[in-house]
């Protein structure tokens, strides 16, 4: 059963050498692996973005894609948002506007929002919420999570 | 002369939250990050039937796959008794608990039959697939208010009947001047975390020691309970809570999971982890809320209530879990609400059928009874032709009535109403959403051929639930201080508030408090996190802790500094002169440090800075509040957007306001959910419909509307010092009231709205009725 091939997999810029079966989730690889445990698994079949990273730069569902797949791409998390210290704005923001609860949910949309803030800066209110729908919260009603968001975007447009 | 240095008060503002840093920097530490070297995993093997005799289970397939270390049925945990009740039992109840496997019958599609150990876990959910179960299939009974069935062993499948009320309702009923009846029912969702359950069970040899990882909710009480079923001293079982990926009422209760990886890490040597999936979630974690009620009013002319009659059928499912009667307990004892009810009958039948057993669920059994009292206050208002507003003031109860004690008991409590301006509430509502004026512009857009509509709904809601709780403070030679409380956190944000309600008290700030919850090797006792209780209960018993604490502080300086206590104060950590007069001044860490084990200064003292308080309480406190919903329809697909939304919630004090007004709007998300999408359906055989997120619809960022809330304080609880009362389930309790309110009123059609949740098939159906 476990034909297991050696893979690198980048996260937030570090090479993890790990060994996984075909089958293994890139979610899982993450967090088992490269013991990243960030990255939250909620539902195992796309629909409610815990899971969210960002690889090449765009937002996947972690829980989708098998790990071989994001062998070698640059892949980031949450736990790579932060310098240091010093939180990312969209991170501030979240905290400031109380945009976390239980906090399951925060890790996949902080990297959805930065993830789409930073290929489209100036997406609109709409759009904006459209996106943020592709993930689902259980605490917050989405309010604060929306209202943060807007305030990291006008941060990070002009940093 | 310097000015008098102040402690800036925290109680009432909203500061930033406690939690937040770790959760936003991916360091939570939820049930799947907790990993023990040399851990087995578990997984359960489920029936697929909704009813059946259970033939055979054959392990040994599953036994022979290498990395599988033991795979149990029912015959290897048959000492195991079953899962006991936490709440609201009953005796004639007993025999419906359900064991942590099941023993020679399945009951609902979901029902543990077996569970696997193995090295990997994607190694033990192949291992499962191995196991062959042959169930013979028996008939199923899945409408409540149906016919009866036979549980087992020719007992019925309606254990009890809730009876609850007082006065002559029938001799209301023979003297009204008109009867208002409705049927109707509330649909089956539930809490649906965003964390699945999961469980780690660890036991340590040397210490005979058993602790389990993944707690929630209320730790103490299954650390005992796992102890009692396994014949151990509770104190040789510890359970930790971490991160938790809320709560909703579900999440915590002792399930047969948490059981089972207990007694797997005793018995297998090796830490057992098990991680729910979300299809194991959705048939297996509790659900709620599915009743049908009949219930009619007896009014005067005016349309003021003389007495309320009400028969309702509660669908508990398969077994009765931790929470036995309380739901439908809580529905028959809080539907009169905030009206005045001379003469009350509520007749509530528990009933067992084949589906996924239930337990509460956020504002439980009050989300059900406030739907079904306001649709017949609105019932009541299309029949005397008076404004639905105007009904609820003739029967709102006065301010000047309160207390008022409603000769009913819940939770082992009797129902006193604390406190409470309902009226003014009202008023702040209807000012809030500029009702007149919203009225004119409904009645424009009609005019115009929009389908668009305004409903309101009010509620009384309960928190507080005693019967105590337990606060220990302690402050390190560092001068920081760490307060263990027996409370627990499902994410709502416990350890600010008791952090802000200690710091203001004792004179710190409260980012050097660090709040200590759901940990049972901390503290003796502690109820958990339940029935908005958390806020009223430990931050009493934490005010009463860290004001004993400050004496201590004091007495302590005013030694040290040879001055008297009462001209002392404690002002960021330091004690200073209160008349501010420049001065010696001393820290806390000097305080503890004076204190510490050793010191010269000790002599005869008790080491230690500390001071430990218990708060208790024997009647619960009821906050209020107000729905006001504005929805609109599409004629063509029945779709049904709610355009506004506004909650009024008086809370009596409210320690972190922007914390209330997350809980307010976290809960309207999900009372849109079960109004609107939620619904756990059947097919005919009892094969559950909705098992992942694709068919099981929770509201997104799309379809929750921008809400307003009035958190308002006009009616302080006299039951404790700070006045508290809890806000967790207020934003939940009466979205499915208002919403189908609003319906009617877009419709035009008073009472089109019998059954929750309304889709836009109904709608369309509704519309094409009339033609
Ligand atoms: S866990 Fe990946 S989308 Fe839910
Ligand atoms: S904060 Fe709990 S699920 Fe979003």
């Amino acid at each position: 059963m476990s034909d297991k091939t050696n893979i690198i997999l980048n996260i937030n810029g570090r090479d993890h050498a790990i060994s996984v079966e075909s089958r293994r989730t890139l979610a899982d690889a993450i967090r088992e692996e490269c013991g990243q445990t960030g990255t939250h698994i909620g539902c195992e079949h796309g629909v409610c973005g815990a899971c969210t990273v960002l690889v090449n730069g765009e937002p996947v569902r972690s829980c989708l894609m098998f790990a071989q797949q994001a062998a070698g791409k640059p892949i980031r998390t949450v736990e790579g948002l932060a310098k240091g210290d010093e939180m990312h704005p969209m991170q501030r923001a979240f905290m400031e506007n109380h945009g976390l609860q239980c906090g399951f949910c925060t890790p996949g949309f902080l990297m959805l929002a930065v993830g789409v803030l930073e290929r489209e800066p100036e997406i609109s209110d709409e759009n904006l919420i459209d996106v943020l729908s592709s993930n689902l919260c259980r605490c917050t009603g989405y309010q604060n999570i929306i209202k943060a968001v807007r305030a990291a975007a006008i941060e990070m447009r002009q940093s | 002369m310097s000015e008098a240095k102040t402690q800036q008060k925290l109680v009432g503002r909203s500061v930033a939250r406690k939690e937040d840093g770790p959760l936003l920097r991916g360091q939570g530490r939820f049930a799947a990050d907790v990993n023990f070297p040399n851990q087995l995993h578990m997984r359960v093997v489920r029936s697929t039937y909704a009813h059946g005799k259970i033939l055979s289970v054959d392990l040994a397939p599953a036994l022979a796959i290498p990395g599988v270390h033991a795979a149990w049925a029912f015959a290897d945990v048959a000492d195991i008794p079953p899962i006991d009740f936490r709440l609201t039992k009953l005796e004639q109840l007993a025999a419906y608990r359900q064991t942590i496997l099941a023993k020679d019958r399945v009951r609902y599609v979901g029902d543990p039959v077996a569970v696997v150990f193995a090295d990997d876990p994607y190694l033990a959910e192949d291992a499962a697939e191995h196991v062959v179960v042959e169930i013979e299939e028996l008939p199923v009974v899945l409408h409540a208010d149906g016919e009866t069935g036979e549980f087992r062993d020719g007992l019925s499948t309606e254990p009890a009947i809730i009876r609850k009320g007082y006065g002559n309702v029938d001799a209301a009923f023979d003297n009204a001047y008109a009867t208002v009846s409705l049927s109707l029912s509330i649909g089956r969702h539930s809490g649906v975390p965003m964390e699945t359950r999961g469980a780690i069970g660890r036991y340590i040899a040397v210490t005979d020691m058993l602790e389990m990882y993944g707690a929630a909710k209320v730790p103490h009480w299954n650390r005992d309970q796992i102890a009692k079923m396994f014949g151990r001293p509770p104190a040789s079982v510890n359970l930790f809570e971490g991160h938790v990926g809320g709560g909703f009422g579900v999440r915590g209760e002792l399930y047969p999971e948490d059981v089972l990886v207990c007694l797997a890490a005793m018995r297998l040597g090796r830490p057992v982890k098990w991680i729910e999936d979300r299809r194991e979630h959705l048939i297996s974690t509790n659900h709620s809320r599915q009743q049908t009620h009949r219930i009619r009013a007896a009014i005067d002319r005016d349309g003021r209530i003389l007495a309320i009659d009400d028969e309702f059928f509660h669908d508990q499912g398969g077994y009765m879990r931790t929470h036995a009667a309380t739901v439908p307990d809580l529905a028959a004892a809080m539907l009169p609400g905030p009206y005045r009810v001379p003469a009350y009958r509520a007749i509530g039948h528990i009933r067992l059928t084949n589906k996924t057993p239930g337990g509460t669920y956020r504002a439980p059994g009050r989300y059900e009874s406030t739907f079904v009292r306001e649709r017949l206050l609105d019932a009541i208002a299309a029949e005397t032709g008076v404004d639905g507003i105007e009904i609820r003031r003739r029967n709102l109860i006065d301010k000047s009535e309160m207390p008022v004690t409603r000769a009913l008991e819940t939770l082992g409590t009797d129902i006193v109403l604390d406190s409470g301006d309902y009226v003014r509430l009202l008023d702040k509502a209807l000012n809030g959403v500029s009702w007149t004026e919203l009225q004119a512009q409904l009645k424009q857009r009609r005019q115009a051929g929009e389908l668009v509509g305004a409903g309101v709904a009010m509620f009384v809601e309960k928190s507080g639930l005693g019967p105590f709780d337990d606060v220990r403070i302690t402050v390190s030679t560092k001068g920081l201080v760490e307060v263990v409380t027996g409370a627990a956190s499902v994410g709502q944000g416990v350890e600010t508030v008791i952090a802000q309600i200690c710091a203001d008290t004792l004179g710190v700030g409260y980012d050097i408090v660090n709040v200590i919850h759901g940990q049972t090797d901390r503290i003796g006792r502690g109820l958990g996190a339940f029935a908005s209780r958390v806020t009223v209960m430990t931050g009493e018993a934490a005010r009463l802790a860290a004001t004993k604490l400050r004496d201590k502080v004091l007495a302590t300086a005013a030694e040290l500094m040879q001055l008297p206590a009462d001209g002392l104060d404690i002002v960021d950590g330091e004690i200073v002169r209160s008349d501010s007069s420049a001065g010696p001044s001393m820290s806390l860490a000097e305080i503890a440090t004076a204190l510490a084990p050793g010191a010269k200064f000790l002599g005869e003292r008790e080491p230690g800075l500390f001071a430990e308080a218990s708060f208790e309480s024997h009647h619960m406190t009821y906050p209020y509040g107000v729905h006001v919903a504005v929805v609109r329809l599409a004629r063509d697909t029945g779709a049904i957007d709610i355009e506004r939304y506004l909650v009024a919630y008086d809370v009596g004090k409210a320690v972190n306001p922007m914390l209330v007004e997350g809980q307010i709007v976290g809960g309207v998300a999900q009372g849109i959910g079960g109004a609107l999408y939620e619904d756990f359906t059947y097919d005919d055989r009892g094969e559950p419909l909705s098992v992942t997120f694709a068919d099981y619809l929770m509201p997104t960022a799309r379809e929750v509307p921008h809400v307003d809330v009035i958190i308002s304080e006009d009616a302080p609880s006299p039951l404790n010092p700070m006045g508290l009362k809890g806000a967790g389930e207020g934003g939940t309790n009466a979205v499915g009231a208002a919403v189908a309110a609003a319906i009617d009123d877009a419709l035009g059609q008073p009472g089109a709205i019998t059954q929750l949740p309304v889709s836009p098939q109904m709608i369309k159906a509704i519309l094409k009725s009339r033609g």
